[in-house]
């Protein structure tokens, strides 16, 4: 039988047998999915129990809802996925993740579900925390100072806005995605290089921050 | 860390080099397996642990990978 498996030498004996049932010309293909069915429920459910404190107003029955829409999505990603599998883990590990990833976003969108982003008067993300403890020492307060000066200095409008929502008021890149109709890549990418611009700047006037930009 | 110098670390991020969001989801399976078996996962897959750092979501996930597959025995 031709299960379409390009030779993979580090493949164990489980994740080839995985790779072998839910090939599509396996007869008990069906059968091959339920059981990967089942072990992304496990994985998602395992999540939702981790997060649970996240959530504390949604009910048992929503939770089971969300816990079986992650497990759903994932099996579509990963049988949609699967000819990318290179066996660089077991196939179980690989699988897992997509069920971690899908429980994981819906989670987070969940707790956020109904809130707003925090945004400030002009309706941009608010900076206004950025300031030191009253405990921070000199150093501290100085970077904490010049940082908060560079952000609006150096950054552009979006770039200011991703990493004030993501790195300083801590809304989940997942969910400001969403809002932004963005994806979390790209999101990341727009904080990455606000970072680097941020470093930049900040080694141009002699201060320490602990590596180079 | 204190909160300041926390603060700090959420604003700047990571100084060494990191993978994308994309290229962290793809090698998270292999990555993790490696720090289970006890092998030094950052030296076979460079630039991930800067991305953990750097990267809130992807830092969740990943403690969720490691926690339920060492769960899994």
């Amino acid at each position: 039988m031709s299960t379409g498996i390009p030779h993979q030498t580090r493949l164990d004996a489980d994740s080839r047998a995985w790779l072998e049932a839910l090939a599509p010309d396996a007869p008990d293909r069906a059968a091959a999915i339920t059981r990967l069915h089942e072990l992304l429920l496990r994985a998602a459910r395992f999540e939702a129990g981790r997060r649970r404190a996240a959530l504390p107003h949604a009910d048992a029955r929503q939770l089971d809802d969300l816990i079986h829409q992650a497990a759903d999505d994932a099996l579509v990603a990963v049988l949609a996925k699967l000819p990318t599998f290179r066996g660089e883990s077991r196939f179980t590990t690989w699988a897992y993740k997509f069920a971690l990833l899908e429980a994981g976003v819906k989670l987070r969108r969940r707790a956020w579900e109904g809130r707003e982003l925090p945004l400030d008067q002009e309706g941009r993300a608010p900076i206004a925390d950025l300031r030191p403890s009253p405990h921070a020492d000199a150093e501290s307060a100085e970077l904490i100072g010049a940082i908060g000066a560079a952000i609006e200095a150096e950054l552009t409008s979006h770039q200011r806005d991703v990493l004030v929502a993501v790195a300083l008021n801590e809304v989940p890149i997942d969910v400001l995605a969403e809002r932004m109709h963005t994806s979390r890549g790209a999101l990341y990418k727009t904080l990455h290089d606000a970072r680097r611009k941020l470093r930049g700047c900040l080694a141009a006037q002699g201060l320490s921050i602990g590596g180079s930009p | 860390m204190s909160d300041d110098r926390q603060l700090v670390a959420r604003l700047l991020g990571p100084a060494e080099p990191e993978v994308s969001c994309e290229t962290c989801f793809e090698q998270l399976d292999a990555y993790v397996e490696l720090e289970l078996s006890g092998a030094d996962a950052d030296a076979r897959i460079p630039g991930l642990r800067a991305h953990l750092q750097g990267c809130p979501a992807c830092a969740e996930d990943h403690a969720s990978l490691l926690a339920f597959v060492r769960d899994q025995g």
